[in-house]
């Protein structure tokens, strides 16, 4: 068995930033992650960042992740494993990993929980039909790869994901015949709407998928029109052709480890669905198990980056390793998060993290 | 289908990677996943459900969902939409839960 002072298990931005001032304390650290690069899901994004310059503002989302990882290149006490899953998690801080074929098994002193969120699905008839996918998906598909999900496709969900990867789509030279939206309000910034709206692209609002169409591929679906009280308005149906369909319909915390291990789990809608809870300085009900990122709660990446940092000063204490400047530090990075969460779309997060906490002895 | 030009990302041409895709010879390029390469190919369909065998191509893209899992090198259940393409690979649907070889 090797042993590690921290595991950190996710390489996107969260992880990556608990790594730097993990660090920085002089504690050895490996990050295991499934996906052949670092990043996370930055790596596919295009877009430049909100916010301030402490938060990488102006920005491409590559661009950062790149940062990220030249931040913490030098570090000799640094090891990354990439194509590489966890399969097993344990309260002794056992952790089992899959490489390729090999089966690794390796002792932490703690460890950072950072597996950011999936896509969430939508039920309709025939949605397992190929030529259907997630919003990430296709942004990770054309962005990262340069393949192209398809000529014609249609966007269900207007929130900023939804909105942003439409406009990435036609970037890339796809026609995006719609966007579709069961709500009778546009879900994401209106900057955002705006320029769609511009570029000729219908937002259909009070709009559902109601079922694909296609025998080996998806060819088609079939739209239908919403009442207040979300039910199908009768005679509304419209079919639209197609060769793609995005879904953009919100993430989930991965919680599977968490859960696997034994941490207190709850259900918390804002924060996107079962999320383990912590006490103020990021930690589970069991104690060598730290959390952060999107795992905890579903935000933007400029917040999961302010966690990681935190985290990772928070485990060097925790370990009896602290960082030279960590009071300095914490003060910094928990101003940092409190202004993004003062923004609109930060009061759901703090709802949600006010909820977390309720009626637990742990937090 | 791969994208010619883009205005923010630039995609030069890589090494071609020659691979077997249900008994035909065929390629993609240095650096993708095996996913990667067959949609660029046209090729949707990664597998058949197991039950009904209905056809089923990718979803996440990020190796959660078990849509794309195909039998790669006799190995079943490979997660093709991370697995890096690499040269030679015998690539085939999966229409069961795989079999231990």
């Amino acid at each position: 068995m090797i042993y590690k002072d921290l595991i950190i298990i996710g390489g996107g931005p969260s992880g990556l930033c608990a790594a730097k001032t993990a660090l920085e304390a002089g504690i050895s650290v490996l990050i295991i992650e499934r996906s052949p690069e670092v990043g996370g899901q930055l790596v596919k994004q295009t877009h430049k960042f909100f916010g301030s310059k402490e938060q990488y503002a102006k920005m491409r989302g590559y661009d950062i992740a790149h940062k990220l990882y030249q931040d913490i290149l030098a570090f000799s006490n640094l090891e990354i494993l990439t194509d590489t899953t966890v399969v097993g998690l344990y309260q002794d801080q056992v952790v089992t990993v899959l490489n390729k074929e090999k089966y690794l098994r390796y002792q932490a002193g703690s460890i950072i929980v950072a597996t950011g969120a999936s896509e969430k699905f939508l039920a309709f008839e025939n949605n397992d039909l190929p030529g259907i996918y997630g919003a990430g998906a296709t942004q990770t598909l054309m962005n990262v790869y340069g393949v192209l999900p398809g000529k014609e496709v249609v966007m269900v969900g207007s929130g900023n994901i939804g909105l942003i990867v439409s406009y990435q789509l036609m970037q890339a030279g796809v026609k995006v015949k719609a966007i579709v939206e069961a709500s009778p309000s546009i879900g994401g910034y209106k900057v955002h709407a705006s320029k769609m709206t511009r570029l000729g692209v219908p937002i259909l609002t009070s709009t559902t998928v109601k079922k694909a169409l296609g025998k080996e591929e998806i060819e088609a679906i079939e739209l239908v029109s919403l009442d207040k009280n979300w039910q199908e308005i009768p005679d509304t149906s419209k079919i639209m052709t197609l060769d793609a369909l995005c879904i953009s319909v919100g993430l989930t915390p991965m919680h599977q480890l968490l859960s696997m291990v034994g941490t207190e789990m709850k259900f918390v809608p804002e924060l996107g669905g079962f999320v383990p809870i912590i006490n103020n300085h990021h930690q589970t009900s069991v104690q060598s198990i730290f959390v952060c990122g999107d795992a905890v709660g579903i935000e933007e990446a400029s917040s999961a980056m302010m966690e990681g940092y935190l985290t990772g000063l928070y485990v060097s204490e925790y370990l009896n390793h602290s960082h030279p400047d960590h009071e300095t530090l914490v003060q910094h990075y928990e101003s940092q998060l409190s202004q993004l969460r003062d923004g609109p779309f930060g009061i759901k997060t703090k709802v949600g993290l006010t909820k977390l906490k309720e009626g637990s002895n742990h937090a | 289908m791969r994208i010619e030009r883009h205005p923010i990302l630039d995609f030069p041409k890589k090494q071609k990677i020659f691979f077997m895709f249900e008994g035909n010879e065929v390629y993609g390029f240095e650096g993708e996943t095996i996913a990667s390469a067959l949609h660029a190919l046209g090729i949707k369909t990664l597998s058949y459900s197991i039950k009904k065998k209905r056809p089923r191509g990718f979803y996440c893209a990020i190796g959660n969902c078990a849509s794309c899992n195909m039998v790669v090198n006799g190995i079943a259940n490979i997660r093709t939409c991370i697995t890096p393409l690499e040269p030679n690979m015998i690539v085939e649907r999966q229409k069961n839960k795989g079999v231990l070889k």
